[in-house]
């Protein structure tokens, strides 16, 4: 359940330093607010987002975009506490993050 | 033998853990070369199984299994995985004791899967391996902490170091015969992943102190080789480099098998003689038995040169990179990002490059890989590319100064290598727009390990298992089509007194100019159906069968000069057309099993048998067209 989500977006002050992580420039750090998943690549959104926490996309987990590809800036090397996870920024739109201050 | 082991029966274990934890190289150490590698009955996961003796004299038999995040399954590799786990694999004794491998330095997902294996409730115990990298990098784990928390008993390893694994030899000598028992486990949902993440997070805060997160020299490495330009760049070089190399080094060991193989059978050739009952065994031994293995295993130090460059970027951890590199690539013709590697592995042989795709969750993502697999240009073809560029590739570098490194006759190869890739991406795109129109890839996340200095001992272990396998290859289905392509070409013998050559007289002749008007619209002739008919077995096979056939023609003729025999005897055209063929032709059975295997049914072997057969029919017929137009005919 992405009950974090709900609760970060229902409130507006704090929705609004949230972004997510498929948007993010390179250099970005943050920490992870919530997923917010979609059916995407063929995937349902609830798989989608235990394939995301199997990785370690966790609420609270600290992220940093390390690297990206040359063609539209995709796929995306993410820093996740001890791991570095390449996936793409359609898929990365499902973390939500807020920056590190 | 003792007296205690002599009581206890051998205990089973099997190693689980994340990717690139260091299992295998724990499974290495542990078991040296008493190891065997089959298949899981039903399905192609490779069963990687072991034995050894504890310092207490307790035998012990050890699994390897396929790496994993979780027990959640979701591609052929990961279900072994779980079936073992819980003792459900068909063919398996449920294992006593698990043994989860965790990399020391990246605790945070390994931690939440022995959570989650140990809910499973299998006896388990965990092996912080890596321990000296992560005390190098200033990462302290308090093992004793950790235990304390976890339940478990937990070691410290240091897989590639002598006497690294043995606080895990006392600890599994300390276990009692455990019993199995029964597993239990239920798939969690996502809530239930937060909640072991988090737990997870809770015990690895109260037992890890790390000053710097990241390894600097990966992150120094990582600044260059995943830059977005220059990386790129990188990757082609590293490939560009491992073809030339698979040229030059190679050469030395060729000439010396090359050479020993003609001394042989001279000196087999010698002890017989030529005519009557004991002519036909000399010519079988020479021409069919000696010829026919030494042109194959004249291929083995490239084979090995190609097989030690992958597996040296697979150990320093590129791979991922080259995957993460290529993912924009790859999918712009509809594959997936993980299919790099598979792809790069059918460099050697597409049988492991399909069997590898295991790793590609989706079904459809996988399928797709698994048709163009054998585009890739495996070690087989080398062999056929040598042999005609060596016969009408001139031995010269393509320019001066700056490029006089490059040969022209790698040059040639690059090309042929580049049209394999280029045709496999081709045709992936085409079938992903007409068998799968409109259906999304699958998400492409892939973990990018720290980079780690190859170990010798692991690198000369899986050399030497390739090596074996090719070996074990030209001893069976090799060496018996040489005695098939030496029994057409040289039976029935030719009569007393006969003018003509003497294969015109054996039963390869009549097979050759039955297919022969087939294949004279792309330049083949009759010599070249009969190569091609063994060729089935193995491309390389090809080559031994063309000097079977021209060296039982012309008696004059040494097998191992085929190459000055081939540029004598076919134009230019057909050389190209040939190579163009070998570039499409689907001559291998031992892939289309595969094939057959892997997707489950026949209908996938010959639908990519027929898709090949006719893009290599249409690629010598536009070559050998357009090359004659041209004026090499």
């Amino acid at each position: 359940m992405s009950f974090v989500t709900d609760a970060v977006l229902a409130d507006p002050a704090q929705a609004e330093a949230v972004l997510d992580l498929g948007a993010a420039p390179r250099g970005f750090r943050g920490r992870i607010r919530g997923l917010r998943a979609f059916a995407s690549g063929g995937l349902p959104a609830e798989e989608l987002e235990r394939r995301l926490l199997e990785l370690g996309f966790v609420e609270g987990a600290e992220v940093e975009l390390l690297h990206q590809g040359l063609f539209g800036r995709d796929p995306i090397a993410i820093r996740v506490d001890s791991a570095t996870i390449a996936l793409r920024r359609r898929e990365a739109a499902a973390v939500l993050v807020e920056p590190a201050p | 033998m003792n007296e205690m082991s002599a009581g206890l029966r051998d205990l089973r274990i099997a190693l689980v853990g994340n990717p690139n934890c260091g299992k295998t190289a724990l499974f290495n150490t542990l078991t040296g070369s008493r190891q065997r590698v089959a298949n899981y009955p039903g399905v192609t996961v490779e069963r990687k199984e072991g034995g050894f003796l504890t310092p207490a004299g307790r035998r012990v038999r050890i699994l390897d299994l396929p790496g994993t995040y979780s027990l959640r399954a979701r591609s052929p590799d990961e279900v072994v995985t779980r079936d073992v786990v819980l003792g459900q694999q068909a063919g398996v004794e449920p294992p006593e004791l698990l043994v989860c491998v965790a990399d020391a330095t990246n605790l945070r997902l390994a931690l939440r899967l022995v959570l989650e294996l140990k809910r499973a409730g299998r006896p388990m115990l965990v092996a912080l391996n890596m321990f000296d990298i992560a005390r190098h990098r200033e990462i302290e784990v308090d093992a004793g902490r950790l235990s304390a928390e976890l339940g478990l008993p937990v070691v410290t390893t240091v897989a590639v170091r002598r006497g690294g694994t043995a606080a895990l030899l006392e600890a599994i000598d300390a276990q009692a015969s455990p019993e199995p028992g029964t597993a239990v486990w239920e798939a969690p949902d996502a809530a239930g992943l937060r909640a072991l993440q988090r737990e997870a997070d809770r015990i690895l805060a109260a037992v890890v102190r790390v000053p710097d997160r990241r390894d600097a020299v990966t992150r120094r490495l990582d600044a260059v080789l995943l830059h977005p330009v220059a990386g790129l760049v990188i990757l082609l070089v590293v490939l560009f480099l491992m073809f030339q190399a698979v040229f030059a080094w190679a050469q030395p060991a060729m000439d010396l098998i090359d050479g020993g193989f003609q001394a042989l059978g001279a000196a087999v050739g010698a002890l017989l003689p030529e005519e009557g009952a004991a002519g036909l065994l000399r010519s079988f031994l020479q021409d069919g038995l000696i010829a026919g293995v030494g042109s194959v295993l004249v291929f083995l130090p490239q084979i090995l040169v190609l097989f030690l460059f992958i597996l040296l970027l697979e150990d320093f951890g590129y791979m991922a990179r080259a995957a993460f590199l290529m993912d924009r690539i790859m999918g712009g013709a509809g594959l997936h990002g993980r299919a790099f590697i598979p792809l790069l592995s059918s460099f050697a042989c597409a049988i492991p490059g399909i069997m590898s795709t295991r790793v590609i969750d989706s079904r459809r993502d996988r399928l797709a890989t698994i048709l163009v697999a054998p585009l890739m240009t495996c070690s087989a073809r080398i062999p056929v590319y040598t042999l005609i560029i060596g016969a009408f590739v001139p031995d010269r570098p393509v320019g001066e100064g700056a490029w006089s490194w490059v040969g022209l006759q790698g040059l040639v190869m690059f090309g042929l290598y580049a049209a394999g890739i280029l045709s496999a991406l081709g045709m992936s795109f085409v079938f992903k727009r007409l068998l799968w129109r409109g259906q999304p890839t699958e998400p492409f996340m892939l973990e990018l390990p720290d980079y780690k200095l190859p170990r010798l001992r692991n690198l000369a272990l899986g050399l030497w298992q390739r090596a074996k396998a090719f070996l074990r290859r030209a001893g069976t289905i090799i060496l018996s089509m040489m005695v098939v392509i030496w029994f057409l070409s040289s039976v029935p013998r030719p009569p007393e007194g006969a003018d003509r050559p003497a294969i015109e007289y054996s039963l390869a002749y009549g097979i050759g100019q039955a297919v022969e008007p087939l294949l004279r619209p792309i330049g083949f002739n009759w010599q070249i159906g009969v190569a091609l008919i063994p060729g089935m077995a193995a491309r390389e096979v090809a080559v031994a069968s063309l000097g079977t056939v021209y060296a039982v023609q012309d008696a004059e003729e040494d097998a191992a000069q085929l190459g000055q025999a081939l540029a004598g005897k076919w134009s230019l055209a057909t050389a190209l057309a040939f190579l163009a063929w070998y570039v499409f032709a689907p001559q291998c059975v031992a892939t289309l099993s595969v094939i057959r295997r892997e997707t489950g049914g026949r209908r996938w072997m010959w639908f990519s048998f027929a898709y090949m057969l006719t893009l290599a029919y249409l690629a010598a017929f536009a070559t050998f067209q357009a090359a004659r137009a041209l004026g090499a005919g």
